[in-house]
């Protein structure tokens, strides 16, 4: 005879009709349990794939365990055990959809130029600002060259200062001495960069003020050295140097500053939406365009570490340039046109 | 279609209700300050720690290549190996510093090394159309945001005491203070980025399926019906000695024989036959509160099978 079965049975007559109930589904409920443990740890190939199937299908049968609990039992710890479970469990079923793989493929596929349109207005703004920044950059040192030092910082300029003689410049231009060095030159520019986007797009949130002081000191300093090499009549040479890299580079300044802008003006003029919903949407759109500014300045650094150091003569380099130009204005504004909205 | 949970020995203030699309009402924890701070410098550690190990290892690798470089008498190779080093070095400390959060927290567990030590995790802010699916695009903003609640405030906070720095560099310093203290101010404890990407940062609850407790008593019963030990003395209440109690005090009486010491069990036990005028189970305290929890539990739960619940002492009787 066993024992067990027996003590079973005596359990099932005299129980409490609530622990009957928890009784016959106990198993189904320490099942999930089980998958749920293992997927929160990541072992997901462990399982197998009866199990994987089962999950949805347990999930809705532990949630209405969970609900007819609640009416019809007062054990505290059972319902606070089903409460746990089901949540985790809601988290594990519903929790980030896409891999970063398949997350990528639509990013790429449209998600990113679609945001991008999406803050078309942002991006106009930051625009007027970079183009007000060269401007007053180029106005301010034309004024007074004493500016140039503090527009354009020392260590970048090195050579590059008022009154320096054209063969200088023009040798700081020409930069095709030896291959060492490119890659790690690469690598810097890029995590520089890259952080620096970052943070222009982070100050968005506090009211975007912060970004637009960054944009406009980045691109006063561009002003400034434009017009230094303006007056040995090297502007075009100058353009083309700086063209290899810089219109993917500035273009995806102008994004990150665009990022931020967005942010800021989502929270100061949330429209119909509460103020954290709209920075809510705002902020997911801003970070679809953000990671796409972070692949330009991968291509940034590298177009600015070897296509430019391969590539002396300024017509090469301004093709170059403004073929990237193209390309990318061509990706944002075409790509993704059908699923437009589909980032909301 | 499912009713809100029953009043708990919750109250924290940290309590918020997320809705399943199933429709199911699930109580959540907020995480607690002191965990979130817990698991932000355990998160700091553990990426300090990996870079600096990263960097020894690769400058161990790159001193290795530099002897060897020397001995072949310099030629271009060697430089180029160092500088592959380099490179690899500038991406990984990139890496660490971006996308540490953002691959743990992305995973099963939305959760970091440090939050998943802390017990909370990542989720997606519930709303009035119910909790969301987290996203790639939630957990890249909020961690985004990093920049100006963390770095922007040390480096201004340490400008700020040199020399030169003045007023700005204190203005600086208390702007971006407002900043990283926003989870203080905000309702659901939000920092920056998580007001940015609609998340916030919950208890990430764990829970063992306890005992039966109507079953463990029955089994006792039925052990003693079989025979061998002596018949256990069975506490019989009658409607009016259990209806002095509703469902706050059955559910503290479950806390207390799920607990099982001796002196509260002891001081329950008066406290009830004191009120229902039992002078019996002085010496089996366990046996009569169990047999008052099982009987109690079972008229509350009839009753509530027939729509009327009770859910304290002070309720009127129906």
């Amino acid at each position: 005879m066993s024992g067990a079965a027996k003590e079973n049975a005596a359990i099932e007559a005299a129980a409490l009709r609530s622990d009957r109930f928890r009784f016959e589904r106990e198993a189904d409920w320490k099942r999930l349990d089980a998958i749920v443990a293992r997927m929160e740890k990541g072992q997901l190939r462990r399982l197998s794939d009866e199990d994987v199937q089962a999950l949805p299908v347990l999930y809705r049968t532990v949630a209405s365990s969970l609900s007819v609990a609640r009416e019809i039992s007062l054990d505290a710890a059972t319902l606070a055990y089903l409460e746990a479970l089901v949540q985790r469990a809601w988290f594990v079923v519903y929790g980030p959809r896409s891999s970063l793989g398949s997350w990528l493929r639509a990013f790429i596929g449209g998600g990113w130029s679609a945001s991008v349109r999406a803050m078309w207005l942002d991006v106009l703004i930051a625009l007027a600002v970079m183009v007000a920044g060269v401007a007053a950059g180029w106005m301010l040192v034309a004024g007074d060259p004493d500016w140039y030092g503090s527009l354009v910082p020392g260590g970048m300029a090195d050579t590059r200062v008022p009154g320096a003689s054209r063969e200088v410049l023009m040798q700081s231009l020409d930069g095709t001495d030896g291959s060492t060095g490119l890659a790690a030159f690469a690598a810097y520019l890029f995590s520089n960069n890259a952080q620096v986007s970052i943070l222009a797009f982070a100050l968005g949130f506090a009211f975007g003020v912060p970004t637009l002081m960054l944009l406009v000191q980045n691109t006063a300093g561009l002003g400034a050295m434009l017009w230094l090499f303006n007056g040995q009549g090297l502007l075009l040479e100058f353009s083309a140097w700086l063209s290899v890299h810089g219109t993917t580079e500035l273009l995806a300044i102008l994004l990150a500053g665009a990022s931020g802008l967005h942010i800021a003006r989502s929270m100061a003029f949330p429209g119909q939406l509460g103020a954290l919903e709209a920075a809510g949407v705002a902020g997911r759109r801003s970070a679809q365009v953000m990671s796409g500014v972070v692949l330009m300045l991968v291509v940034a650094a590298m177009l600015e570490g070897f296509a430019r150091q391969l590539v002396p003569d300024p017509a090469g380099r301004l093709t170059i340039g403004l073929i990237m130009l193209a390309l990318w204005l061509a990706y944002i504004l075409a790509v993704g046109r059908t699923s437009h909205g589909a980032d909301k | 279609m499912s009713a809100p949970p029953s009043k708990r020995l919750r109250g924290s203030g940290r309590d918020r209700v997320l809705i399943t699309p199933e429709g199911i009402v699930l109580p959540i924890t907020l995480a607690s300050k002191g965990a979130r701070a817990g698991a932000l410098f355990m998160d700091l550690a553990f990426v300090t720690l990996l870079q600096i190990i990263t960097t020894i290892t690769l400058a161990s690798i790159a001193f290795g290549g530099l002897s060897k470089f020397a001995e072949a008498g310099g030629n271009s190779d060697g430089l180029g190996a160092i500088e592959f080093l380099f490179v690899i070095w500038m991406i990984a400390m990139f890496l660490f510093r971006n996308a540490y959060f953002l691959f743990f927290e992305l995973g099963p567990r939305g959760a970091t090394p440090g939050k998943r030590i802390a017990g909370i995790r990542v989720a997606a802010r519930a709303n009035d159309s119910g909790g969301g699916r987290l996203s790639v695009e939630m957990v890249i903003a909020r961690n985004l945001l990093r920049d100006i609640e963390l770095f922007l405030p040390i480096v201004f906070i340490a400008s700020a005491g040199e020399e030169g720095s003045g007023a700005a560099g204190l203005a600086g310093a208390a702007w971006f203070l407002v900043f990283a203290l926003f989870p203080f101010w905000t309702k659901d404890r939000l920092r920056a980025g998580d007001i940015v990407a609609g998340t916030w940062v919950v208890e990430q609850p764990r829970r063992k399926l306890e005992a039966m407790m109507s079953a463990a008593q029955a089994q006792a019963q039925a052990q003693a019906q079989a025979g061998a030990a002596e018949v256990q003395h069975a506490f019989r209440f009658t409607d009016e000695e259990l209806d002095v109690y509703g469902e706050y005090e059955l559910q503290t009486l479950e806390r207390v024989l799920r607990e099982n010491r001796r002196e509260s069990l002891q001081k329950v036990q008066q406290t009830i036959a004191g009120k229902i005028d039992r002078t019996d189970g002085q010496a089996e305290e366990r046996a009569f509160l169990d047999a008052y929890y099982t009987q109690l539990r079972a008229r509350l739960e009839a009753r509530m099978r027939m729509g009327t619940r009770k859910a304290d002492k002070f309720s009127g009787k129906v």
